[in-house]
């Protein structure tokens, strides 16, 4: 492949655009085949938070569910874009089924999950179980 | 050549290193070519579409708590109406559509007898 690289930094950032493609930043959807959606999760005190993004995909047809207090997951499908009488000049965008699942980081309090989707990502927040959520202890000191 | 007529433009590397480049999908009809895009938690007023000297480029900002810039570029050819050219977003996906101009939609010629 014939790239132009500019400038002093043009190697490194050659090197970090492939890095980046390895970890699929490059693309907004990564392989709805193995893979599934890509995703980001945060852990504060009080809950895990999941990004999935899934632009496209009809809210009600996505499927969350959480099983043993820490398994996540998430399926669905984007159907293939059908449009009468169009060709195809150029495909890129992936369709069909897709499923992920992970391991959360903590038991979770599958009851009380809330769900949102916007802008074609899904928001979900699953607060801590009880158990799990740290607890300030208090030090006496003994004089 | 019609399927020719809206073509992906590929930038040098430091640029493609700094943005996310979205996956589109291209299709052609009789009357218009369709660009759909991918562009999942990106707000409709964060994005940017302009038409110049032949080439569509879309490009915005992602927010929250994964912030990005992405960009992308397609040269179109004259068989496409610019001034016409008209965009949507829903669910992360945006729609562009860009009308044939009329020279070149196909016309029923009716035969006289």
């Amino acid at each position: 492949m014939n790239r132009v690289c500019q400038g002093p930094f043009g190697a490194l950032l050659e090197v970090q655009d492939e890095v980046a493609r390895l970890f699929n930043r490059v693309a907004p959807f990564t392989s709805a085949t193995a893979s599934g959606p890509q995703l980001d999760v945060r852990e504060d005190d009080h809950a895990i938070h999941v990004e999935a993004d899934l632009p496209g995909v009809d809210p009600e047809k996505i499927d969350v569910t959480v099983t043993e207090g820490d398994r996540l997951t998430i399926r669905g499908e984007r159907p293939a874009p059908a449009i009468e009488g169009a060709n195809w000049v150029r495909q890129e965008r992936p369709c069909g089924e897709f499923l992920r699942e992970i391991q959360l980081p903590a038991i979770v309090n599958a009851d009380a999950v809330g769900a949102r989707y916007e802008n074609g990502v899904l928001k979900l927040t699953l607060p801590k179980h009880e158990a799990v959520k740290p607890r300030k202890i208090p030090v006496n000191f003994a004089n | 050549m019609a399927t020719c007529a809206v073509r992906t433009v590929s930038k040098s590397a430091p640029e493609r290193a700094t943005t996310l480049r979205p996956r589109v999908d291209i299709f052609e009809t009789s009357q218009e070519f369709l660009l759909v895009a991918d562009v999942p938690g990106v707000n409709p007023g964060d994005v940017d579409l302009r038409f110049e000297n032949g080439e569509l480029t879309l490009s915005g900002t992602r927010t929250g708590p994964r912030p990005g810039a992405f960009s992308r570029s397609f040269t179109v050819s004259d068989v496409v109406a610019a001034d016409r050219i008209a965009a949507e977003m829903k669910h992360g996906v945006l729609t562009v559509r860009l009308p044939k101009t009329e020279t070149v939609k196909p016309k029923k010629i009716a035969i006289q007898g």
